[in-house]
This record gives C-alpha cells, structure tokens and sequence, in this order.
C-alpha cells in the first residue's frame, strides 16, 4: 500500500476540515466588529458554542498527524513559520477562552468581545499569510531552514492573509444566517455582499500572482493540456460566486453551501498547485515521510477511529440542528 | 548573551507548567462529575445535582483553558525544538497522533453535549456523554504518559543511518517506567482533584457547617485523600525503584548522593552544590538511603560524581523538587488520616481545625504535580531523549530574539488570560452549592429554568 500518499491525503483533509469549520468560528469572531450590540454578540457565539472545541481539534490532528507522518516537514514549516505560528497560538489563546470568559463576566464583557474577535481576526490573518508564504517556498538547505525570522511577510502572503480573513468572514455569515432569524439574519445579508466582492478580487490577485511566484506554477496551469483538464476549476469558481451574489439577498442554508464548494475548489486548486511537494519548492512529500512501519501502525488507529469521530461529531451537529432557541446555551 | 537552548526551554517549562495545571483538573474533575451525575440518576437526590451543576461550570473554564494551552503544546515541537521532532517523529508522533483520534476528538465532541445539552437529549444520553469526556481525559493521559515515559527509557526502537525506525510498537507504548508514570499521574489527577473538592467544601463549611451540598463534596473528598493518598506514596515508592533501575543518576540527583557507596544515609535536607560535586549542610539518617532504595540496610547506591559530568542532572533543582512533592504527599495523607478520625468521632462537618487544615491543602495538588514534574524533567537532562538525542542537539535554527520574544509573550498572555481564568474559578467556587443553577441555564430535570437565570 502507498501509505505515503494515503497520509498525504489524511493530512490534506484534517487540514480542509479545520479550515472550513473552524473557519465559521473564526470567522464569527470577525463579523464581532460589525454586530455590536451585546445580545447579538451573545447570539452569534451561542451559535458555534458547542461544536467550536471539536472544530478547532482538527487543528491538532493537522499538526500532530504532520507531526507523525511527515517529521521533516513539520520541523521546517513551524522552524520557518516561528512567528506566525506563535502568534496564531496565542490569538487562539484568547479566542478560545473567550467562549467561557465572555459569559462569566459582566463588568468586562467589552473585553472578552474584543479578545473574541482580535484573536479570530489574528488568527485567520496568520493562517493566510502562512499559506501565501507556503506557496511561495522556504529556503532549505541541506534540510535545515536557513531563512530569516521574517520571510513570510511579502505582497502575496497579505494578499492571502486578506483572502482568507473574508473567506472566513463569509463562512461564518453563512453558518449564522442559518442558525439565527430576525433583524440580526437580515442585517448580516447586508454584510454580505460587499464581503462577496471583496473575496472575488482577492481570489482574483491570488491566482494571478501564483503564476508570478514560481514559473513551475504557471506550467502546471497554463501549459497544453493540462489548461484544458484544469479550466473547469477557475470557471467553476467563478460560476459559484455569482451565484453565491444572488443567493446572499434571501436563501438561508445556500450561502453556506457555497461558500464551502467555493472554499473546496481553491483548496484543490492549491493542491495541483503544489503537488508533489510538502515544504515547496523542492521537498516532496515521499522524501519528508516518516518510515513505512510507522505510517502503517498509525493508518489502523486512523482507519478505524475517523469513521467514528466523523460519527459522534455528525451527531454533535444533529443534537444542535436548527434555529438556536432564545434562551441560548448560557 | 542569550542562550538560545536554555531560552526554548524556559519557554517550554513555561507553557507546560500553565498546561498541566488544567489537565491535572479536567481529569479527575469529569471522573467526579461522572460520579455525581450517576448517583443522582439513581438516587434521585437533587443535592447531586446541585454538585453536578456547581462543578460543571469550573470544569469547562478549566476544560477550556487546558484545550487552549494544549493546542500551544502541540505546535511547540515544533517551532522550538524542530531537530528533535525531526529525529522523534515516526516514534513519537504515532503515539501523539492516536492521543488525538482516539481521546481528543471524544473528549470535544462529547463536551458540548454535555454542557448545553441535557434538554435536548435527556438524562441517560447526558450521562453517556459525561462518561465519554471522562473517559477521553483517562485516554489522553494515556498516550501522553506513553510518548513521555518513552523519552525517559526508550525502547523498541533502532538506530539505522542516524534515524529512528520502530522495531516494536508494543515495546514502544509499554516502556519501562509507562505503567509506573500513568498509574503515578493519574492518581496524583485525582488527588489534585479530591484536595480541591475538599478545600471547596471546608470553604463553605466554615461560613456554615449545616450546608448539605457542602457536607456531601467534603465527605467525598476526604474519602478519596484517605484512601488514595497513601496508595500514592507506595505507587511513588514504585515508581522510584523503576527510576533508579533505568535512569540511575536522575535518582542520585533526588537523594542528593554524589559518593557512591554502601550502606548510605537518607538526606533529608541540604544544599547539593554541583560544582564542588557534595550536599553541602546534609542532615542524614544513618543507612536509610541504601534500604529505601535497595530494600537492604548495606546496599550500594550509586553516586553522581560516577557519572561523566556532562551526564549529570541538576541535583540543586531535583533534589528540592523531590523533596517539595514528598513532603505534599505525606501531609495529604496526614489530612486523610485526621479526617477518617473526625468521622469516626463524628465532627467531620464540625471540626474548624480540620477544614482549615483542608482549606489550606487545596493547592496542594497542583504544587506536588508541578514539583513532581519538573524531578522528572530536569532529573532526565542532559537528554532530551534518555541515552539517545542531547537537549542542546534537539533546538530550533531560530534566532534568540525571535524565542525571547515569543517567550515574551507568552509570559504576558499566560499570565493575564489565565490569571482572570483562575478568578472566574475561585468566583464560581465561593458560590453556594446549594444555589449552583444549571450550567449556563440548562441542566434541570423539568426543563424549566429559575427565572433569575435568564439574565446569566
């Protein structure tokens, strides 16, 4: 069995499942700003209350599986990422705590609303610009990291900090427009579209200045015939966010569901992007994988234990179905 | 100069002390609730549920904090100590993988059910659930156990061109001090827990002695410190002679020995002085040292100055650790004792001395823990994996400004996101139990919720 690429596939998809939900989370904690009255805000947090813990877990299976899977990778990405790493931890910090913290206290409930939503913002800024400067490639040398402490900061990683900052914003208007009715539904449908617009000229930039990044990049896109296999992703995307526009003014469960197909397609487009490599430009996974036995030994646990974590966590969501009832959670 | 080693490892007892304080809770806390939750089902006593209802919401201001601080863990390997997780990962990583998919997915997934969900799937199932996240703790302290015992005595691994392959993943999980660190750690989770429990309940039955809900946590608790805390000085005792069977300088830096020889004294206390290579100021008890160690009055014990220095443990740090849990231990078993008197003379709920005394070791456990751990941790240095990696070889390629900072940082954070933590908790236990109301207004057995409750 292939057990190197099976995990590469794992570990993509812990990764995928962490960003869209708790890209919702996070992205709850960006609108925070827009909404400010005291009751919504409590609204708004009530709607992910029970499930953020199990959302942000995926983070862990991300880092631990890469941790396990692909030690070299590991090692290079979080010694090149030293700061943005940091400072996501800690933004998470305060992100996390804030879910207990905003309810527990009165006199300084103002901020524990700021902690809520700083810390979402930082955090999805920082996954963003670790994502631009991911695509953008780490300077290795003989497998040690030898760049400088700042090296993640450039044009195009704030391009995609921006990028998924919005992306998550849109998830998170998604999932509560959803979760909640009234005057706060139809206000976050205000928000919307301006964040529908935003999105799609940063998604724009994005894929455009990837073929600048690296020359490889560009092969893979443009070079015959892999642009005619490869264009039904662009104009696919492109296909759903008109949509999405047209479903923002009076559909409740589609935003949602199309932001998340719109979050899948560029994800794939990252990973024919990137593919083969695991620390770009030059480590592919194969060669940053942990040995055959160990990847085996931990295939069983994954094997058999995903299935039943998707399970509970299916029934999680279920428990929690519907419109979030007035008198919250807290 | 700042030294970019020691710095990572600042930063690392930092962080892991915040961390485990929250562990060492949750753990016993939600075996606790678990209890609570089952003898009001079958009881039908509304006092368990008041309990239930009280520790719940400490449970998740700790539970939460605990998964905050962890997640930090998780990616600190990494960025700190990246050579290290390089070398390690096909051993470690498993380990730390399947802590993940078999314990942390549990213990999130369940969680909220068991906070918000009560009405909305009834009593049985929430029980299910409160068992679930119970059972995660214990699973998760299972494979942590496991991942650390194995950097104190690897086994079932080999060497092949300068990486780690696994030869037997049994060898791996079940090393040689495992079973003796995961029965020490979780029984010291769930003293950490009962201490707590019992200083909450002498609290309030100092301001009134008549208060049931208080009456029934203490008795709960001062069962557990009679019965628990001396079976935690024998598995300890255990735990040593492992110790001393593979890690032999780490206990010569406990007791204090730098000379080895026969029949050797106990030190009780004393001021190990690394450079001069002798406890300075020594008070000893003649031979005691040779038979708690060796079960023999005349049996060898091995000294530090045996070792190559650049093999030895800090004694000045270890030996003091050693001797802060020590002496925890033996005066939680002293309260567990002077409790089980005042129950057979009937003043458990009326004796102020012993409540005080109570009130006064509420803290106690996490101390014990916090000493304990770093005995372990420092007594395993020079090595970062015992025998095998250096911790100077195990550092990130990151400037020193760049950890100065982040440590920096985390100081800051640390302190004020969990110093107001640590005040909701001391404010939600000063409450009175008898009041507790639902966990964020839920858990009621008629689904109806106390009017003063809807404004929080």
């Amino acid at each position: 069995m292939d057990y190197q690429l099976i995990w590469g596939l794992l570990i993509a998809f812990s990764v995928f499942a962490y960003v869209t939900l708790d890209g919702f989370d996070l992205g709850i904690g960006i609108l925070f700003p827009f909404e400010p009255g005291a009751e919504n805000r409590g609204k708004m947090m009530n709607a992910v209350a029970p499930i953020w813990d199990g959302n942000e877990t995926w983070l862990v299976l991300g880092g631990g599986g890469l941790y396990a899977a692909f030690p070299q990778a590991y090692s290079l990405l979080m010694t090149a990422f030293y700061i943005p790493v940091i400072t996501m931890l800690l933004a998470l910090v305060f992100r996390g705590v804030a879910f207990e913290f905003r309810f527990k206290s009165t006199k300084h409930q103002k901020h524990w609303d700021f902690a809520f939503s700083t810390g979402s913002l930082i955090a999805a800024a920082m996954q963003g610009a670790m994502l631009g400067a991911f695509i953008e490639g780490i300077d290795v040398e003989n497998g040690a990291f030898v760049g400088g402490p700042f090296d993640w900061v450039s044009p195009f990683s704030i391009f995609c900090a921006s990028a998924v900052v919005v992306g998550y914003a849109l998830l998170g208007a998604g999932w509560l427009i959803m979760k909640i009715e009234g005057p706060l539904q139809d206000h976050l449908r205000t928000l919307t579209k301006p964040a529908i617009l935003w999105m799609t000229v940063n998604l724009g930039v994005v894929s455009l200045m990837t073929s600048y990044v690296n020359p490889a990049y560009a092969e893979r896109w443009f070079s015959f015939p892999n642009i005619i296999y490869l264009a039904p992703i662009p104009i696919l995307t492109t296909g759903l966010l008109v949509w999405l526009w047209r479903a923002a003014q009076h559909r409740e469960r589609t935003i949602f569901g199309i932001t998340l197909a719109i979050f899948f397609l560029c994800y794939l487009g990252f990973g024919i992007t990137l593919y083969p490599n695991i620390v770009p430009p030059t480590i592919d996974f194969r060669s940053a994988a942990a040995p055959d036995n160990s990847l085996a030994f931990m295939l069983v646990g994954a094997a058999i234990m995903l299935p039943i974590i998707i399970g509970y966590t299916a029934y999680a969501y279920y428990v929690f179905r519907g419109k979030i009832d007035d008198e919250g959670y807290h | 100069m700042l030294d970019p080693e020691i710095l990572a490892r600042v930063q690392f007892a930092f962080t892991m002390a915040f961390h485990i304080i929250f562990p060492s809770l949750t753990i016993g806390l939600a075996s606790y609730l678990l209890v609570l939750e089952g003898l009001w089902l079958r009881t039908k006593d509304d006092t368990y549920l008041s309990l239930y209802k009280f520790w719940v919401k400490i449970f998740a201001l700790a539970f939460g904090m605990g998964v905050v601080s962890g997640i930090v863990m998780s990616y600190q390997f990494g960025t700190n100590w990246g050579p290290f997780s390089e070398f390690s990962g096909p051993v470690i990583g498993p380990l730390m993988a399947y802590e993940v998919l078999t314990a942390f997915f549990l213990e999130a997934g369940f969680l909220g059910i068991m906070l918000f969900g009560l009405n909305r799937v009834g009593p049985r199932l929430h029980v299910v659930a409160t068992g679930m996240v119970a059972v995660g703790t214990v699973i998760s302290a299972f494979w942590i156990l496991s991942a650390n015992s194995w950097m104190q005595t690897p086994t079932g691994h080999i060497l092949q061109d300068g990486r780690l392959m696994v030869e037997s993943w049994w060898d791996v999980v079940f090393n040689p001090s495992f079973p003796y660190r995961l029965v020490h750690m979780v029984l010291a989770a769930y003293l950490t827990t009962a201490f707590t429990v019992g200083a909450v309940g002498a609290w309030h039955l100092l301001r009134n002695r008549d208060n049931g809900a208080a009456r029934v946590m203490f008795s709960m608790a001062m069962w557990m410190a009679a019965i628990v805390a001396p079976i935690q000085i024998i598995a300890g005792d255990f735990h040593g002679l492992n110790t001393l069977e593979h890690q032999p300088a780490k206990v010569a830096a406990m007791e204090g020995h730098f000379e080895t020889r026969t029949g050797a004294p106990l030190i009780l206390f004393g001021l190990p002085d690394m450079a001069a290579g002798e406890t300075k100021y020594a008070l000893e008890i003649p031979k005691l040292g040779s038979l708690i160690l060796t079960h023999d009055w005349n049996g060898e014990v091995v000294g530090l100055n045996d070792f190559p220095p650049e093999d030895r443990p800090n004694a000045t740090i270890v030996f003091w650790s050693f001797r802060i849990m020590v002496g925890i231990g033996f005066l939680m078993a002293l309260l567990g004792a002077a409790s089980l008197f005042a129950r057979w003379r009937k003043s458990l709920y009326s004796c102020a001395w012993l409540h005080r005394f109570a009130l006064l070791m509420g803290p106690s456990g996490f101390i014990a823990i916090l000493a304990g751990w770093t005995t372990t941790e420092v007594g395993r240095q020079p090595w970062v994996i015992y025998g095998i990696m250096r911790t100077a070889d195990a550092g990130s390629p990151v400037a020193p400004m760049a950890i100065a900072g982040s440590l920096a940082a985390f100081v800051v954070v640390y302190t004020v996101v969990f110093g107001a933590g640590t005040g909701f908790i001391l404010k939600a236990m000063a409450k009175d139990p008898r009041h507790a109301h639902a966990p964020h207004g839920e858990v009621t057995r008629t689904g109806s919720r106390p009017v003063a409750d809807q404004t929080r």
